[in-house]
């Protein structure tokens, strides 16, 4: 899959406090894929809270094939946001894999 | 997926694991022993594991500090099998946010402390709706949170396994770690309710 | 109540949050006993991860081909088990011949 890891902090890891944009990226629609990402919030800007670790890519995983160790960030938006309704303050927290994020 | 000798699509669950675990059985691969031994292992992990690190975080701060640090090994410090589990994560509730654990994908639960997800977790409408209605859900509960708390909704999406460490109910003072475990269900620590005292 | 948009994504039909034909269902809270047909098709998933021969992800990326009709259909465990059979096929642990010989033979006991 396309792209590179965002790499803002020295070790290739997004510091806690980022802005990150979830790529707006719909491999669904080109064929047979797993992705982990869910589709409401692609295309979304949140905060990196921080990084969970790193982890095998699962979209290599589920297809059996060797699979790229990727950061994992805990990501927070602001639901209202995404849903255009909602409570202001609510948010949603949501592990992403550095591999969907880009600086916002 | 299969060709035309085998129409998976069309062939009864209970059929198709009656023939799976015989075949699997035949060359080796899997043996009925190992299924029973892995249900028996299964079924030890209930609800009541989690609660009793809820109720042990409510009394020893340094066990709270662990437990929100990293889960699993508070876990593993009160002898809950947490090896080949995902790592734990714990989710703190405060004054003023509350959390609530879903996963829109599939149905990720933190098992290996709470057990076999229940129905409800794992259905359409529950994951569908916890993430853009969810105070209508919590309703569903009977839960109404206080208009000053702010709601952080966690979809389960990835590696790790997402409990909540809910507040200490009032009314609770001087209550030993065990009366104080046997408040906390199962909805409490997925954040559709929280902790009460019955009658209280 | 929920007046905004429905996303207009493309997205997967397992990929289920806020969408919108569940958000007026109620949720269905009551209590369902696992069968042991249910916890058998979960412990044999965990084994075959416990010995390598398939993941997680592998049965989830299983469950999700299926079609969104049946995945809707089909009980939990139901999509599991499917989803368990054609990975095994697909990765030629057990081949078509075999499954179908052993689906025609007398019922063999698992218990």
């Amino acid at each position: 899959m396309a792209g590179v890891a965002v790499m803002s902090v020295p070790g290739g890891r997004v510091a806690a406090g980022s802005r990150v944009r979830v790529r707006d990226n719909w491999p669904e629609t080109r064929g047979k894929v797993h992705i982990r990402t869910p589709h409401y919030l692609r295309g979304q800007v949140g905060t990196v809270v921080r990084h969970l670790g790193d982890f095998p890519n699962p979209e290599e995983l589920a297809f059996a094939r060797p699979a790229q160790i990727l950061p994992l960030y805990h990501v927070v938006f602001e639901q209202p946001v995404i849903w255009r309704e909602g409570r202001a303050g609510d948010q949603l927290l949501v592990e992403v894999f550095g591999s969907w994020l880009d600086p916002a | 997926m299969a060709g035309p000798g085998v129409r998976i699509e069309e062939i009864e669950g209970e059929q198709l694991l009656g023939a799976l675990a015989a075949l699997l059985a035949a060359k080796g691969i899997v043996t009925p022993a190992e299924i029973t031994a892995q249900i028996a292992a299964t079924d030890t992990a209930s609800p009541a594991q989690g609660a009793r690190m809820v109720a042990k975080a409510w009394t020893d701060p340094a066990y709270r500090v662990l437990m929100l640090a990293d889960g699993t090994r508070a876990a593993e410090s009160l002898g809950i099998p947490m090896r080949g589990a995902p790592p734990l994560g714990v989710l703190e509730d405060t004054a003023g946010l509350h959390h609530l654990v879903v996963c829109t994908l599939c149905s990720c639960y933190p098992r290996a402390v709470l057990g076999y997800p229940p129905f409800w977790y794992k259905s359409a409408a529950y994951r569908a709706r916890a993430v853009r209605d969810p105070r209508g859900v919590l309703a569903e509960w009977g839960t109404v949170l206080a208009p000053e708390v702010r709601l952080r909704i966690v979809d389960s999406t990835a590696d790790y396994r997402w409990m909540v460490l809910p507040l200490r109910p009032p009314g609770t003072a001087g209550w030993s770690e065990e009366r104080l475990a046997s408040l906390v269900r199962e909805t409490d620590m997925i954040g559709v309710t929280l902790p009460e005292v019955p009658g209280g | 109540m929920l007046s905004g948009m429905d996303l207009e994504t493309p997205r997967a039909h397992h990929d289920l949050g806020g969408a919108a034909k569940y958000l007026c269902q109620p949720i269905d809270r009551a209590g369902h006993a696992l069968t042991d047909f249910d916890k058998e098709v979960d412990a044999l998933r965990q084994v075959l991860g416990a010995k390598g021969i398939m993941t997680v992800d592998e049965l989830r990326r299983g469950i999700e081909a299926i079609p969104e009709a049946e995945y809707h259909k089909l009980s939990y465990y139901q999509r599991w088990i499917r989803s368990i059979t054609a990975i095994l096929l697909e990765k030629g642990v057990v081949t078509e011949g075999e499954l179908a010989a052993a689906l025609t033979a007398p019922f063999p006991a698992l218990r």
